[in-house]
């Protein structure tokens, strides 16, 4: 299944030949397959000039696009072994937040992730990718014991923010979104997060404090969702593309502000063109990340995270 | 007694803005927003801008806060003149935010959304950071945050207590992702004020909202809120529009969040320094208090040498 974004209409009618083209083509049919060659290049170079091009507004789009890999897809395509644990052990189970021991390239880690839904049933059952309290807390409790067992954390962020309603105002969201944050300052094992689609507000950050922060190429960073910046700078969440523009929240924005350290390389077209080839550059940038902090004491690793983000931000004296 | 404090609030949470505050009716009049009444100013400002008969709490600047809060001359602000930048080149209908910054310190008095400095409350020493509401919703950018970590710096290196009183209408948009960093820094600064064994103090008052409330706000050792402050995630009309219906009455305000746990106590206005006073020769005196510094500093030290992480070959 393939979703084509509004950006990628002049492209439809190449598309469309390719098709027909894949279709006609015969088993040993030299010519069919030599064309079929030749369309998917064209429609490749093509591809890959729109995106290198995009806009912030078009790059939330490809983030959110409904065939993107969302960080269940890496676990499966990047990870082995993955056991997800459930709970918060306070109050319930929020599906907005997964997480659990994961084999990385034969490292035990444990992973914590945002996770959205592909379809309606799904993103209800998940309140598409925005937690609530439930959710950070049982993210706390999995860093907690990752860092009993000297497990390294790897977070996967896509998130639009974190939820708002009454229910989890009640039930402390803003303690929970905290105390996430004051966790992962002073976790004493390794974290690497990777942003994979989306990241916005404190439900972003409430998993993303980290040693190594790296984004894929088409993800965005943001203090709010375009739509919510929109309606708290204009009071109108029609504005989005222009917060999207105003506020720069695309990963080049983010390297740029050494808001992060790494940008992973898409396949042409966006991840969700081929999920399996993000997931190998996933897979291998993650492993390289850590092989750089296993090294580090346990005091280096918390005093260096400290004055990365002590460091944040550009103010000025007198 | 919960559904009764959740059905009968003390006053209902007014929209942001500075039509919270009171409105002026000519010179000697200003009237409530609470409860309509109108109010002689000289009794209005006795009062401590306290609504004499609903007891509405009125906005305070951080100039009358920390008059209101500390002895009387035992302020000394420190780093006045940190002020906020514009890292995203950040325009909003066709004006710049760097061009904007000079008038918001024009309205509110101070160069930027909080003041922090040395103090004392009933002859304790304190580090003490207040907001300015009137700065930009007290919003929380870079140059804030900045000062609250250097607040929090200064009361681990003094070993002093740190009070900070809240009124903030979130992360400050204009500074974007720098902003929503801010978070981290206030929160990973106070890793290190509670390793020392110092107490922090959160006072919550009307608005808390947004990215401070879910960093460093919330994580006072004790907390405290003046009674009907808005307290939440997200502001009241975010969260109207996000359940597509009127906000239940009383919903994230002071009185709920003591309801379900969330704060240690209400305090009002009057009450606050003498409350706070108390709180702090309290937490300060225990008999188990490491007197020197440096032996704190150096059991602490090694704590962290031999901490955990030798299971995965990543000790020292």
């Amino acid at each position: 299944m393939q979703t084509s974004l509004e950006f990628e209409a002049p492209l439809a009618e190449l598309q469309t030949e390719l098709d027909k083209a894949r279709t006609a083509a015969k088993p040993g049919d030299d010519e069919g397959d030599r064309l079929v060659a030749r369309l998917r290049r064209q429609l490749d170079e093509r591809l890959g000039a729109i995106y290198a091009q995009l806009r912030p507004w078009q790059k939330v789009q490809v983030a959110r696009h409904s065939a993107r890999p969302h960080p269940l897809d890496y676990l499966r395509l990047a990870f082995t072994d993955f056991v997800e644990l459930h709970g918060d052990r306070r109050f319930g189970d929020d599906h907005a937040i997964i997480g659990g021991p994961a084999f990385l390239e034969g490292r035990s880690v444990m992973v914590v992730a945002h996770q959205k839904g592909r379809d309606t049933r799904e993103n209800v059952d998940r309140n598409f990718g925005m937690p609530g309290p439930e959710g950070f807390r049982k993210a706390q409790r999995l860093f907690s014991l990752a860092e009993k067992l000297g497990l390294p954390v790897i977070t996967m962020i896509d998130t639009p923010g974190a939820n708002v309603g009454v229910a989890d105002e009640e039930r402390g969201q803003v303690e929970a979104i905290a105390t996430s944050i004051a966790t992962m300052c002073s976790l004493r094992v390794p974290i690497v997060s990777v942003v994979t689609g989306e990241a916005n507000s404190g439900g972003a950050l409430a998993i993303g404090v980290a040693d190594r922060v790296l984004m894929l190429e088409h993800s965005t960073y943001s203090v709010a969702s375009p739509e919510a910046a929109a309606a708290i700078l204009w009071r109108s969440a029609q504005k989005a593309p222009e917060a999207a523009e105003a506020m720069r929240i695309t990963a080049q924005d983010m390297l740029h502000f050494r808001i992060i350290d790494r940008i992973l390389p898409e396949p042409v077209g966006g991840a969700h063109r081929d999920p399996t080839a993000m997931a190998i550059v996933l897979r291998d940038a993650l492993a390289e990340e850590l092989d750089g902090l296993v090294g580090l004491g346990t005091t280096d690793l918390v005093q260096s995270r400290y004055l990365r983000y002590r460091g944040l931000g550009p103010y000025r004296e007198g | 007694m919960r559904e009764f404090l959740r059905r009968r609030p003390l006053h209902l949470p007014l929209p942001f803005g500075d039509n919270a505050h009171a409105e002026q009716l000519g010179q000697l009049w200003i009237r409530c927003p609470s409860c309509n009444e109108q109010l002689y100013a000289k009794e209005y400002e006795d009062n401590l801008k306290v609504c004499p008969k609903c007891r509405f709490h009125f906005r305070l600047s951080s100039q009358e806060r920390l008059a209101l809060l500390l002895d009387p001359n035992s302020f000394e602000e420190l780093d006045h003149d940190l002020r906020g930048v514009d890292p995203l080149s950040f325009r909003s209908e066709g004006q710049a935010y760097a061009d904007k910054l000079p008038g918001y310190e024009r309205k509110a008095g101070t160069p930027e959304a909080l003041v922090y400095g040395l103090g004392a409350i009933e002859e304790v020493a304190i580090v003490v950071a207040a907001n300015n509401y009137l700065f930009q919703g007290g919003s929380m950018g870079v140059a804030v945050g900045e000062k609250i970590a250097r607040a929090i710096d200064l009361a681990v290196s003094r070993r002093l207590p740190f009070v900070s009183v809240v009124a903030t209408g979130g992360a400050r948009q204009h500074e974007g992702v720098f902003a929503l960093m801010q978070m981290a820094k206030t929160t990973a600064a106070l890793a290190r004020l509670g390793r020392v064994g110092m107490p922090y103090i959160s006072l919550l008052t009307d608005p808390t909202v947004g990215g401070v409330p879910a960093s460093y706000a919330m994580l006072g050792d004790i907390t405290i809120a003046e009674p009907g402050a808005f307290i939440g995630f997200a502001g009241p009309r975010v969260i109207e529009q996000a359940i597509r219906q009127k906000l239940p009455p009383g919903t994230a305000t002071s009185e709920s969040m003591l309801a379900h746990g969330m704060i240690d106590m209400i305090c009002a206005r009057g009450e606050l320094r003498s409350v706070i006073g108390r709180l702090l020769r309290l937490l300060t005196n225990g008999p188990c208090r490491r007197t020197s510094p440096g032996e704190w500093g150096e059991r602490h030290q090694e704590a962290e040498l031999s901490g955990v992480g030798e299971g995965l070959g990543l000790a020292d």
